[in-house]
């Protein structure tokens, strides 16, 4: 078909009639692979899933469709609270990926010179390893002997370790004097492995931002931080909006960072489904909170992009 | 706050340089308060410099710069009560008409935003589209936004970097006296720049003529088009024939009597450097007559070219040494010349103007057809 599409023009010219239906098709044959990868990647195992949510029995005996909607309610009581954990956890990392983020999105965007092009290799840098050597490595920075430890003996500045300590402990991010397997490690994990995420749509958004509108705003008697608010920020939504998306979203669901990093204090919600899959083999149970989490972040999000009110930019 | 730091602009002695390369190079300017000025010159002369220093976009290296008796060289541009019209409008594309024009009034706390928002958008004839984006507005009309953002602060100064670049020749035209009456209406300090003589020349009272980041010349359009000082001038504003002349005696009731290859002429003693022996002598285009109609001074040459722009027709005419003259005769029904005839061409000896005779003749040229 494609090599047939690829001859006509050579042949004498078709009437108009043949080249219109073959034009109308080619849209559709450029989408089938996507459509047909989404069909049997995303709708079915979805389908199965809502079907597994609603079925009784275990595993030795065979499950059966019975309509049974009480596992929803049973899941929910059971684990809402790791699910509003998750929730809080991704929003706070999100929050730091964003503080963290914008600055250095910034300074590679406008500031940086020739430099540009090796910081954004730096920020994808950490892509080279994989996922669970970088949160693995954050044991070793955060251990009782780790290297933040060893840097603050070496460098004499081991009061301000423990002033931070304090400030986590007031905060109830750490239980005692242990930094790992804290809420405050498990976040700055989170925080750490989604910050390219942030990262990269943010630089694509700025670096298209056009600074004679900054010098505009100074010109109109805007101080820098008032061209930030009304000018440098409204404008960089978008890359905002995305960046939130692509850390939120993700980091809801994650639980490699609250296993390596955390405690039976700190379980998210993708620890439990995992467990429930693989360990319990409660299918519906894990299904039923699979749904529920789908639901919660689709909701989220969608109050968020309407709260932001991207659409109206250009 | 419109009126208290309002007063004359003075640039005193500024120099800008970036890294090896100046690009204004110790410039003194006083521009009197309420008038329509124009830094005129090629790009790259240092006039947008000139303006972003104003603006406080850009520090000078050296130098100051003053409204009225007030310092304002280390103000940052939001503490100046300065704005600009900028090149590429730097219209915010977030905000509509609007809130664009308010910027500045809410920045600065004006509890009487919305009023001088809607008289600004008149006074630019655009009151019917204040709802609209940036995107959704032709070129004109965006051109008329960032006017009306900057008018409606009433700053001390106004200044415009060549604010009508990207308009089409007729819109241009149109906005030029659109510019004009505005100024005149709301009576501040307009600085204009542009590289189009045309436009300087049609808009503002006085016009500094910039090149290579020094000020070649400063006066009004006709002091600067009559008697231009150097061959920049002459030939950045306007088409100029330069003749090498030289002086062969003393003034005789105002006129001295010079030659050109052996042809004898007589020229105005007003602006001769005295005792100098050799002098260009400029005479503009519409200056020089096809025939003896023109005054004593006479030139015999060949047409070469002739060719007919609607109100003239401009002719070159080459002379015995190979000089060509430009020659510009209206269409008022006299008689027309043709390719290859031979003609005489005349002028009045009070209608010329000298250079020194160390000028470039074709400096400025180059520049001219950009």
């Amino acid at each position: 078909m494609a090599e047939a599409v690829l001859r006509a023009p050579r042949r004498e010219t078709p009437s108009a009639a043949v080249r219109h239906v073959r034009r109308n098709w080619v849209p559709y044959l450029l989408l089938a692979p996507g459509l047909i990868w989404l069909l049997i990647f995303f709708a079915v195992p979805t389908l199965s899933l809502a079907s597994q949510s609603l079925q009784t029995g275990d595993v030795d005996n065979g499950f059966v469709l019975t309509w049974h909607w009480q596992t929803y309610t049973d899941a929910l009581s059971s684990y809402w609270s790791q699910l509003l954990r998750s929730l809080v956890y991704a929003g706070v990392a999100t929050l730091l990926t964003l503080l963290f983020g914008y600055p250095l999105a910034w300074f590679i965007a406008h500031r940086s010179g020739r430099w540009k092009n090796f910081l954004l290799v730096l920020v994808i840098a950490p892509f080279f390893t994989s996922f669970l050597i970088r949160t693995l490595a954050w044991q070793t920075i955060l251990g009782d002997s780790g290297l933040l430890v060893d840097l603050t003996q070496l460098t004499h500045t081991t009061f301000l370790l423990d002033g931070f300590k304090a400030v986590l402990r007031a905060l109830g991010l750490i239980a005692n004097d242990q930094l790992l397997f804290s809420p405050f490690a498990v976040i700055s994990g989170l925080t750490y492995n989604f910050l390219p995420f942030m990262v990269l749509p943010l630089y694509a958004n700025l670096e298209r931002l056009d600074l004679r509108l900054t010098e505009a705003a100074a010109d109109l008697y805007a101080s820098p931080l008032e061209t930030f608010r009304r000018v440098i920020w409204p404008l960089s939504l978008p890359g905002v909006v995305a960046g939130t998306l692509l850390t939120f979203i993700p980091a809801t669901g994650d639980y490699i960072n609250s296993v390596l990093l955390g405690s039976t204090q700190t379980t998210m919600i993708g620890q439990v489904i995992d467990g429930q899959f693989l360990r319990v083999l409660d299918y519906p149970t894990a299904a039923a909170l699979s749904f529920v989490l789908m639901a919660l972040i689709i909701s989220v999000v969608v109050v968020y992009v309407r709260r932001a009110g991207t659409e109206e930019l250009v | 706050m419109a009126t208290s730091g309002a007063g004359d602009l003075r640039i005193a002695g500024v120099t800008k340089t970036f890294e090896s390369f100046t690009a204004v190079d110790d410039i003194d300017l006083d521009i009197p308060r309420g008038s329509f000025f124009a830094l005129l010159g090629p790009s790259g002369c240092g006039k947008t410099t000139t303006l972003r220093m104003v603006a406080g976009l850009d520090a000078p290296t050296r130098g100051s710069i003053l409204i009225g008796d007030r310092d304002i060289t280390t103000l940052k541009p939001h503490q100046r009560n300065v704005n600009t019209v900028f090149q590429s409008y730097a219209l915010f594309p977030h905000l509509d008409v609007l809130d664009n024009v308010a910027f500045g009034l809410r920045r600065r706390g004006d509890k009487d935003w919305k009023t001088k928002t809607h008289e600004a958008l008149e006074l630019v004839q655009l009151g019917h589209i204040s709802g609209k984006k940036p995107a959704q507005l032709s070129g004109g009309m965006q051109q008329r936004v960032a006017l009306a953002r900057a008018l409606v602060n009433r700053p001390d100064v106004l200044l415009l970097d060549e604010p009508l670049g990207a308009l089409d020749l007729k819109l241009r035209r149109q906005m030029q006296i659109e510019l004009k009456r505005i100024q005149s209406e709301v009576g501040l300090t307009f600085v204009h720049v542009t590289h189009d003589q045309e436009e300087a020349m049609t808009m503002a009272d006085s016009i500094a003529v910039m090149n290579a980041g020094k000020v070649e010349q400063l006066g009004d359009c006709a002091t600067l088009y009559e008697h231009p000082t150097s061959a920049f001038v002459a030939n950045f504003l306007g088409q100029s024939n330069l003749l090498k002349v030289a002086i062969l005696g003393s003034a005789d009731d105002g006129l001295v009597p010079a030659a050109t290859h052996g042809t004898a002429l007589s020229i105005s003693a007003e602006h001769l450097p005295p005792g100098a022996t050799e002098v260009w002598l400029g005479v503009r285009p519409e200056k020089l007559h096809l025939g003896v109609g023109g005054g004593p001074n006479r030139l015999e040459g060949m047409v070469t070219d002739a060719s007919f722009t609607g109100v003239a027709t401009q002719y070159l005419v080459r002379m015995p040494w190979g000089q060509e003259l430009t020659v510009t005769q209206p269409n008022d029904g006299s008689g027309r010349a043709r390719v290859g005839d031979n003609v005489t061409l005349s002028w009045s000896p009070r209608q010329g103007f000298i250079l020194p005779a160390s000028e470039a003749a074709d400096a400025g040229t180059e520049v001219e057809g950009g």
